[in-house]
């Protein structure tokens, strides 16, 4: 795109492609930055220089995960989804498409389902996060997690997490009261294999069941 | 993804003040503007999320039903009043997106999504309105998904949502926040054609923001209808839609409301198919004719031209239903 352009460029090859106004913004904020310490970028974080906070300054990021509190520093454009597995080595989330078309990537934020790959990390401060890691209690299976095993709702398995998530989310909500309502409701979950029958039968078993999911 | 500044302002004053330097973007559910930015077809310096106003709440007020621009698709395609005042909205509502994007997309971005056009998406491509005097790959492209009304040499895209057209069919206003203060215009007149700037898909000015919606009250809420045709049966944008509603008095037409999606870049209300349907009886042969005045002036480009049968079908069958006739 013709406007997208290099906020710092280690090679003067970057610099001398940005404009006069670019260069003095760039160096400005790196002597800037140079010239203080860490602890008074982050102290002033409130309130400091925009160009600063904008291209150098990780954000603080605290958030629960399955239970457990978290605290960490991130840059303003990571997802919740490279977030989970790369900081949190929580590899479950799977990425498929990265955008919001696949499900594979479903989370519960305050118990609500999202995709995270769409989900800025910044933007879920303070929240609290389920991951397919956080459904059994201990060696003990989710209802949909058992289900899924005796109804085979799955073949390679990648969307799997995101289906069980969306699975528990729609059971949830109270949409899961007929075959063409789960499946309206699970048509953010992709399974390039195929197996929705499947999945539509390990959600109506445990609606069914009428256990607390 | 580019790197960008992420701010969180308290107040909107703070997010007009944010939000009047150039290059800064709002951020509300992100879900169209985080895939842009991931593709490079957007890059803002800096995003003001506005997650912090208070701009969530569903109420009635004397101009009807007021929706703040925060409001979730899926909180608002659930609310109690919507399903009993306006089920025309619900239903375009839940046929959009995902319930995981509904839950992320509110109001105000609904209104902001960009085209899905393919051309827009690929940064390689040509596109007037991702970089404007490039041209337009779609106009001599595979344009199955495009405009065939309102189009202009410039560009051939469509608006994407399925919300705003309800929101169109059903009269509401835009309120609208500015450094010099508030402004309403008619739903209607918050999208724009492409003409000469396809790069601007509305009216909001540059350090503007929406801060919420009203739908007047009306009588449509028994004979309303969301048609929706698509490549799939969920999850897909429309290749036409019908947001239909009828206020009907002793078996006879009072008036009508109808706008389509998925064949302009605005959400296309049919007026002249409106005017016609006032005062006629509910007949299948009155609905027809009604879909063949609202396809004056339609134009297909190579791919789209199956669009020319099917969106006279489509509003047809969507008054057929709103209607009580199916």
């Amino acid at each position: 795109m013709s406007d997208k352009k290099p906020i710092i460029s280690p090679d003067s090859e970057g610099i001398s492609n940005g404009t006069r106004r670019d260069f003095i913004k760039q160096s400005s904020v790196l002597t800037a930055v140079a010239l203080t310490p860490g602890t008074v970028v982050h102290a002033a974080s409130d309130h400091m220089d925009e160009q600063i906070a904008a291209v150098f300054e990780k954000m603080p990021l605290k958030m629960e995960v399955n239970g457990k509190p978290h605290s960490l520093q991130v840059e303003p454009r990571s997802t919740l989804l490279d977030i989970l597995r790369e900081q949190l080595d929580l590899t479950g989330t799977k990425k498929g498409c990265d955008h919001g078309q696949c499900g594979a990537c479903t989370v519960h934020v305050d118990g609500h389902r999202v995709n995270s790959c769409l989900t800025l990390g910044v933007m879920v401060n303070g929240k609290r996060i389920t991951t397919i890691e956080g459904l059994a209690k201990g060696e003990e299976l989710h209802p949909m997690q058992e289900a899924f095993l005796k109804h085979d709702g799955f073949q390679c398995g990648y969307c799997t997490p995101g289906q069980i998530m969306s699975a528990v989310a729609c059971i949830r909500e109270g949409h899961a009261n007929s075959e063409g309502e789960i499946r309206e409701y699970m048509s953010g979950n992709i399974c390039r294999c195929g197996a929705y029958p499947n999945i539509v039968n390990a959600i109506q078993e445990v609606k069914a069941g009428g256990q607390a999911v | 993804m580019k790197q960008f500044q992420y701010v969180h302002p308290a107040s909107q004053a703070a997010v007009l003040d944010a939000i009047a330097k150039p290059g800064s973007k709002i951020i509300a559910g992100g879900t169209n503007l985080v895939d842009l930015m991931k593709k490079g077809v957007m890059s803002p310096d800096k995003l003001i999320d506005i997650n912090n106003l208070p701009l969530n709440t569903i109420n009635t007020s004397p101009n009807g039903l007021h929706i703040g621009a925060l409001t979730l698709n899926s909180v608002l395609s659930e609310n109690s009043l919507v399903l009993d005042k306006h089920p025309l909205l619900a239903m375009a509502l839940k046929a959009g997106a995902s319930p995981q994007l509904r839950n992320m997309a509110t109001v105000g971005g609904n209104m902001m999504q960009r085209t899905r056009c393919a051309y827009f998406y690929d940064t390689a491509m040509p596109c007037n309105k991702r970089a404007p005097g490039t041209g337009c790959g779609a106009m001599g492209g595979y344009n199955r998904m495009h405009a065939i009304f309102g189009a202009s040499p410039q560009c051939i895209a469509v608006h994407p949502s399925d919300m705003c057209v309800a929101l169109a069919a059903l009269d509401a206003t835009v309120t609208i926040a500015g450094k010099k203060g508030e402004r309403r215009i008619p739903f209607t007149e918050f999208h724009r054609l492409p003409g000469e700037h396809p790069e601007m898909d509305n009216h909001l000015a540059a350090g503007e923001m929406i801060l919420g919606l009203d739908i007047p009250d009306n009588n449509f809420s028994k004979n309303s209808y969301y048609l929706k045709v698509r490549d799939r049966q969920s999850y897909a944008f429309a290749l036409v839609s019908v947001a239909a509603a009828l206020e009907i008095q002793g078996g006879v037409i009072k008036q009508a409301r109808l706008a389509m999606g998925g064949v302009a870049h605005k959400p296309w209300r049919l007026f002249d198919a409106e005017k016609f349907l006032a005062g006629k009886a509910l007949t299948e042969e009155n609905f027809n004719k009604a879909a063949q005045l609202a396809m004056l002036g339609a134009k297909a480009r190579e791919y789209n031209a199956f669009k020319i049968k099917l969106a006279p079908a489509t509003i047809a069958e969507a008054l057929k239903h709103a209607g009580g006739l199916v």
